[in-house]
């Protein structure tokens, strides 16, 4: 019997397993997929918001602030890729600037840092926007960040205070008894005192096996692109456009953590969690939005598309909540942005209804706030790569050229507490096949290496999720 | 600053790299290192099993391995040395002095001061995301050459039922040995109204199979939730989908064989100029980039579809990297190559007549396929040379040689072209 089962490891079932491992609990994790953050988690924005979007007073504002300024020293003490970055929300016209005072009364009244520039203020910070833009709102508070990274630090962290991670565990069913509840998983059936539904886009589905039928899941997804570190380079900030007319902040074109840049996204009704096809009309459109923002955004150098899907919901905030149909779950659904952002103010009010719900919270004197360190070859000076690779040779062999990431690295991936077992779990951990040649020299040698590390055989090892196989026999 | 001095340093042990080497020694370099990121030389020749290799350097009929083999052979029988499993992660050329530092298993973190360098990084493949296929992001869609990788050094077969996209030599390779390991190739398509690969590989590898190649389509979506299920093809027009002319392919792998792209990236942090018609750097005559001292050839210069040219090029520019090390320097006046109607890039795209003992050969790709035809070399309004063709097409690289006499009429420029008066295939 566990107390706490966790249904979902994005970045809200992550946040909720950190906090949780502090205290003297019994946790287990369910997780659909055969690794963590794969859902939203992994194809959103990768954005900490400011805090100047959500409506005042609502929970989306609370814990958009809250949550991103405990994630500025989570991501130190965990070691996660993060970069405080300033954004821009543009205008190109006087309704445009309208939103842009709106967002800037907003911001002022959830405590923001935020200033509205002249034209030549909006250019002075940021060259790169395009010579129509005639003003912009500004703030300093947003961060750019690897969200998989930070999803995957949190559940370390708590699988090194004992929690139990199960993958490849879909939910589908749960049996409510008097003094816990049953779910029946694809990898077992799990007994819980309690249960947090952090299943992102699969929450409402959750909440309605225990008889909460109020959640309607309205997913939206969104497609992106990724370009080369070239176009990276030129941009030196979030660039949002206006809100429209339904309060859709658009698309945005913004670098990454590792350099890249990102344009994206659109936001339209997705079929299915899970549909994550990116279609030619929509992708035409995100280019030209792109390049209204940014003329000298150069696409022969993009190098991956992608979508994700937003948990969107009928509830237009944040559904934080014990279930009222059962008094055993707690509801932590709709994440939609910022839930990103929110995360970690997210997880603390989960522990807080757990609470509330009648579980005893007793703090773990021999807690620990840490995981192993993560080493990231490139970012080291020549002194260290060479202390580091006289001490392990395999930091001196390079497998992916692109993004300069030692056999080292990926070998250490393969053995850290979570495992990653596919080609693209690697890639996740350790960027090897995340560069422009989108692992085409590398993977075989990636494929190779996490079948010698886990004693897999090489047919074994898929692309990413269960199923996705890359090899189809010997030859002859 | 440098662990160790070297006359030239060769950055990539491919064909180019090898044969660079072997050159630089004829020419007389004391000291000559080649660098190889992989544990054996030879570079993409070792995946590429099928014969074709050496017609022109060799007079025989090679596979890869064996002409790699044999430019190793040459290059063990001089003085230059080779060090394997070692990646370059920096060129500098500030000032005078040039350096390359690269890291390795066995030695560490080295840098070697270079009295030239020749880059010879070679080509990646374009990807999936670099071109955009909308649809699903499945296993099953790789590269032609991480496919040929997978079946032809681990063994593994990636597929059963195959789509090829893009007619490149690499799938076009590709689709002939799938369909030998038993894989059943259902089509190739190609985005143009001609085939980009040799000729000799479109009878070889697909007629001889039967496999139908689709010109002017391409896959306008990869449809399957972990592995390909389908794909949806398009017949195109003027860039754009025909409306209701779709169909649809069963199939679990599709293999992309949509062109190369020369690996520059170590070039650009060097500061060295680009050429954006090739991607590769801008050349003198002798394979010298803008950048003294260092120079560039084979496919991270520009593509290349025979090894054999590769060699040629690549000689050239480790002697010149040898002569370069010893003091030569090249100075008088420089003429520019303008790339004229017709014609898609050149190769060098500045020549020095000071440098130029007999004759210049300028390498260069046509637009699009053409039958009898005329290029013509202009400076100015003059005439300088015509050359004729019989058939001229984009994957088939063209050579000129300019004579060192008729580069003395040039001033300043020439322009090469191809006359478009005569008839065309398409």
């Amino acid at each position: 019997m566990y107390d706490v089962l966790i249904v979902g490891c994005g970045v809200i079932g992550a946040a909720t397993a950190y906090k949780l491992a502090k205290y003297n609990l019994k946790v287990a994790i369910a997780e659909k997929f055969n690794d963590v953050a794969c859902g939203t988690t992994k194809a959103n924005s990768a954005i900490m918001h400011a805090g100047y979007d959500p409506e005042p007073g609502t929970k989306k504002a609370i814990l958009n602030r809250r949550g991103i300024a405990e994630a500025r020293e989570v991501v130190k003490k965990l070691d996660v890729e993060y970069q405080p970055i300033q954004s821009l929300v543009i205008a190109y016209n006087d309704r445009d600037m309208e939103e842009v005072r709106k967002l800037y009364c907003r911001g002022l009244a959830n405590g923001v840092h935020v200033k509205i520039m002249s034209q030549d203020e909006a250019h002075a910070v940021e060259p790169a926007l395009s010579p129509n833009v005639i003003g912009a709102l500004w703030s300093d508070e947003s961060a750019i960040i690897n969200p998989w990274e930070f999803a995957t630090a949190m559940t370390e962290v708590a699988v090194i205070n004992g929690a139990d991670l199960r993958l490849n565990a879909e939910v589908y069913s749960i049996e409510q008894h008097e003094d816990h509840l049953t779910a029946v998983t694809a990898n077992g059936k799990v007994d819980a005192r309690y249960v947090v539904n952090a299943a992102g886009c699969y929450a409402p589905f959750i909440a309605k096996m225990v008889g909460d039928d109020r959640i309607e899941a309205t997913n939206r997804a969104g497609q992106y692109y990724v370009l080369d570190k070239v176009e990276g380079r030129k941009v030196h900030s979030v660039i949002f456009g206006c809100p429209d007319e339904n309060g859709f902040k658009g698309v945005l074109v913004s670098p990454t953590v590792h350099g890249n840049l990102i344009v994206g996204p659109d936001a339209e009704i997705a079929a299915h969690p899970e549909d994550l096809a990116t279609k030619p009309d929509n992708l035409g459109k995100i280019r030209a939005a792109g390049l209204k923002y940014v003329p000298s955004i150069n696409y022969r150098n993009m190098i991956r598309e992608y979508a994700g899907v937003r948990p969107t919901t009928n509830l237009s905030d944040f559904i934080i909540e014990i279930c009222p149909t059962c008094s055993r779950m707690i509801n932590l659904a709709g994440m939609a942005s910022p839930g990103l952002s929110s995360a970690l103010a997210v997880g603390e009010e989960g522990v807080k209804l757990l609470g509330e719900a009648g579980l005893e919270l007793v703090e773990n004197p021999d807690f620990r706030d840490e995981r192993p360190p993560v080493i990231r070859f490139k970012e080291l000076s020549p002194e260290e790569q060479k202390a580091l690779i006289a001490k392990n040779p395999a930091y001196g062999q390079i497998v992916c050229r692109c993004e300069t990431v030692t056999e080292g690295e990926i070998v250490a991936a393969l053995h850290r507490p979570i495992v990653p077992v596919s080609v693209d779990g690697v890639k996740r951990r350790c960027r090897a096949g995340m560069g422009r040649c989108q692992g085409g020299f590398c993977s075989p040698r990636v494929h190779e290496i996490i079948s010698r590390e886990l004693g897999i055989p090489e047919e074994k090892v898929p692309k990413d999720k269960q199923g996705s196989y890359i090899i189809t026999g010997r030859t002859k | 600053m440098a662990d160790k001095y070297y006359d030239v340093v060769i950055v990539g042990g491919g064909p180019a790299g090898l044969a660079a080497a072997v050159a630089a020694c004829e020419k007389g370099a004391e000291k000559v290192l080649v660098i190889e990121r992989d544990k054996v030389v030879g570079g993409i020749l070792n995946q590429c099993i099928h014969n074709g290799f050496g017609l022109h350097y060799f007079k025989e009929e090679l596979t890869g391995p064996e002409y790699a083999g044999r430019f190793a052979k040459m290059v063990a029988e001089t003085r230059a040395e080779v060090v394997t499993g070692t990646m370059v992660l920096d060129v500098t050329a500030a000032g005078m002095k040039r350096y390359v530092s690269c890291i390795s298993s066995e030695n560490g973190y080295c840098v070697y001061e270079a009295g030239a360098v020749v880059l010879c990084m070679g080509c990646r493949e374009r990807t999936r995301g670099a071109i955009s296929i909308p649809g699903d992001r499945p296993a099953g869609v790789l590269t032609a050459g991480t496919a040929q990788r997978y079946v032809n050094m681990e063994g593994y077969m990636v597929g059963k039922r195959v789509v090829i996209l893009g007619s490149g030599d690499i799938g076009l390779i590709m689709a002939r040995r799938m369909t030998l390991e038993g894989a059943k190739v259902l089509a190739c398509i190609e985005l143009s109204p001609w085939c980009n690969g040799l000729n000799r590989n479109v009878v070889q590898c697909l007629n001889d199979y039967g496999i139908p190649l689709y010109l002017s389509h391409t896959i306008t979506g990869i449809y399957g939730s972990d592995r390909v299920e389908k794909v949806v093809v398009s017949k195109m027009d003027g860039g754009k989908p025909v409306p209701g002319m779709e169909f649809e392919i069963e199939c679990d792998t599709v293999l992309l064989s949509v062109g190369l792209i020369p690996e520059n990236e170590l070039t650009r942090n060097a500061g060295i100029q680009i050429n954006p018609r090739t991607n590769g750097a801008v050349v003198f005559e002798n394979m010298m980039t803008m950048t003294d001292g260092v120079f560039a050839c084979g496919n991270v210069l520009h593509v290349h579809d025979l090894v054999d040219f590769v060699t040629a090029e690549s000689m050239k520019a480790g002697a010149a990297a040898a002569e370069y090390a010893k003091g030569k320097r090249v100075g008088g006046n420089i003429v520019d190559v303008v790339s004229g109607d017709g014609v898609n890039y050149t190769v060098p795209s500045k020549i020095r007549p000071e440098n130029v003992e007999k004759g210049v050969d300028i390498f260069f790709r046509t637009n699009h396929p053409r039958k009898k035809s005329v290029i013509t070399v202009k400076s100015g309004d003059n005439q300088i040379a015509a050359f004729k063709r019989d058939y001229m097409a984009p994957g088939e690289m063209e050579k000129i040689t300019i004579p060192k006499v008729l580069l003395a009429k040039c001033s300043g420029s020439m322009t090469v072209s191809v006359d478009d008066a005569v008839e065309e295939v398409f």
